[in-house]
């Protein structure tokens, strides 16, 4: 596998108002791979994806991220209010050099594709449920075409056959381009559907516990795969440690 | 069932209700003239009598428009500069801290004040209505200028920036459409304000205008001539409220039907 275009984090350490939420992150994404960050709540997740993507400078440590058009799912999916549904998957277009109209039609096929059809369009995002705007966020970033993609818990609010069609469509669309992908996820079996490797975060601050390596392609895993896949890393010590629960009721 | 009924009326006959409060107005006018006399309170009718004088000596269509001419122009000149140094402090810490003393500073300075301190320096000239009412407003215009952009969803600005979003889309898509929930009810309330130090700066400088109309009435004693000017510029205020503000908002509040708390 070559080095180029690879998305590459050395040596990361972060912290907010003194506290440390990461130290010591080594990450190396090769082009076209995906990587699931799994780690318990309050472990720094959310923060490696936005210094990974470039929304945050880290304090240590250094990110080299030879993409073009990055495109992200946030944990809150961070839609404009005043904007409909459509309006808000063209904003993400704002930057090309698309037309007005070409941009709104290509927001309305992509909220097709994400399961949102004509009438649902022309909502806006207070009339939306949680999972409906979750779905517009991700229309969004898969409407830019985007050649690094970074999902923060981006299929966390829906349904089980609704997030299984969803992951299909990242699946499908970063296969197809090429698309690198960087996923926070809490669900196991979403990371052993989609992801190439896996880091677990835990701790405080926030360090790499675990690295994992899921070798079949993912477009042969099936169901009796994922399942087992999923009983052999819940098994791992260093995984079950970081998960264990540390709230005593 | 009542409760429905009740919603009906409230919501669908707001005409009806408003047409309701200005009877209510009018009639405890009319009680109030018959209480004190034509002196103190002049009748609706000799009111609106007065007006016709007024209106048939030609007198009024001048008026009206140097009145309209200074407000509008001191209220377009505070718009501006208000909402353009606003913009700037929201965004920028050290301006802000400059500048937010100065304006509540001016907010202090009564009205008045800056209406005989621009007669001082522009002399009967127009240019003193225009220039008090800019110094009037012009604060209240900032106040809310800055504070809109101040409170702007920082998680928007880093999706905006996520996606690379150049920066005049930034403005008219991130910042303007929240901007502007703080700005509009201020600029109605600067238009107001606009009308009556217009007024207050025309009466002093006698150089025309519904002030100079107001200071002639006094002149002469009369409380109904009096009268009709002020339901002038009352009049006034509230077609350009309707006419152009009302529309504005309406226009960039259509998203907010619907919303948690907020009234279809
Ligand atoms: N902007 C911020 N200012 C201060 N502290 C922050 C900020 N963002 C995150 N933190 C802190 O950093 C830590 C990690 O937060 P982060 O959002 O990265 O966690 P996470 O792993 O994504 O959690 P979750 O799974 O619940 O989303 C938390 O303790 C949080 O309080
Ligand atoms: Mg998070």
């Amino acid at each position: 596998m070559s080095q180029e275009g690879a998305l590459t984090a050395s040596g990361i350490g972060h912290g907010f108002a003194g506290a440390r939420v990461l130290d010591d992150i080594e990450i190396w994404v090769p082009k076209g791979n995906v990587l699931a960050i799994l780690g318990p709540s309050g472990r720094g997740k959310t923060t490696l994806l936005h210094i990974l993507g470039g929304l945050l400078v880290p304090d240590a440590g250094r990110v080299e991220r030879p993409f073009e058009r990055p495109a992200f799912v946030f944990q809150d999916p961070l839609l404009l209010p005043w904007r409909t549904a459509r309006g808000n998957v063209a904003f993400g277009l704002a930057g090309t050099r698309l037309a007005r109209a070409d941009r709104l039609a290509r927001a309305r096929s992509m909220l097709v594709k994400v399961g949102l059809g004509h009438s649902e369009a022309g909502l806006y995002p207070h009339q939306l449920s949680g999972g409906m705007k979750k779905r517009v966020a991700l229309a969004r970033a898969l409407a830019v075409e985007p050649d690094l993609l970074l999902l923060d818990e981006a299929f966390s609010a829906l349904d089980v056959g609704l997030s299984r069609e969803m992951q299909q469509l990242v699946r499908l669309d970063a296969q197809e381009r090429g698309v690198t992908v960087v996923l926070v996820t809490h669900d196991l079996s979403e990371a052993v559907r989609l992801a190439d490797q896996a880091v677990v975060l835990s701790g405080r601050p926030g360090r790499i516990v675990a690295r994992l390596a899921i070798e079949r392609p993912a477009r042969l895993r099936d169901d009796a795969f994922v399942e087992a896949e999923i009983r052999r890393i819940a098994a791992i010590e260093t995984i079950r440690d970081a998960f264990r629960p540390t709230l005593s009721i | 069932m009542a409760n429905n009924a009740w919603r009906r009326l409230v919501g669908g006959g707001e005409r009806l209700w408003a047409a309701l409060g200005l009877a209510i107005v009018v009639t405890l006018w009319e009680i109030g003239h018959r209480a004190y006399g034509d002196f103190v309170l002049p009748s609706p009718l000799s009111t609106l009598t007065a007006l016709g004088h007024v209106a048939a000596s030609g007198d009024l269509w001048p008026a009206v428009v140097t009145t309209a001419r200074d407000a509008l122009s001191g209220f377009l000149a505070a718009t501006l500069t208000g909402s353009l140094l606003g913009g700037i402090a929201g965004r920028s810490m050290p301006v802000r801290s400059m500048l937010q003393p100065m304006a509540t500073m001016l907010i202090g300075v009564p009205a008045i004040a800056w209406v005989v301190l621009s007669l001082l320096w522009f002399g009967g000239s127009g240019l003193a209505a225009t220039f008090s009412v800019a110094v009037a407003v012009g604060p209240v215009v900032f106040a809310a200028a800055t504070q809109g952009t101040r409170t702007v969803d920082g998680g928007l600005r880093t999706m905006a920036r996520a996606f690379r979003v150049p920066l005049g889309a930034m403005i008219a898509d991130v910042y303007l459409p929240h901007v502007l929930s703080y700005l509009l009810p201020a600029l109605g309330t600067a238009l107001a304000m606009s009308w009556k130090v217009a007024v207050m700066a025309e009466l002093l400088s006698g150089a025309g205008g519904i002030g100079d109309g107001l200071a002639a009435a006094r002149a002469e004693v009369d409380t109904a001539k009096t009268m009709a000017w002020v339901i002038v510029v009352v009049a006034l205020l509230l077609v350009v409220d309707r006419l152009v503000i009302e529309p504005v908002r309406r226009h960039f509040e259509t998203w907010r039907r619907g919303l948690p708390g907020e009234a279809a």
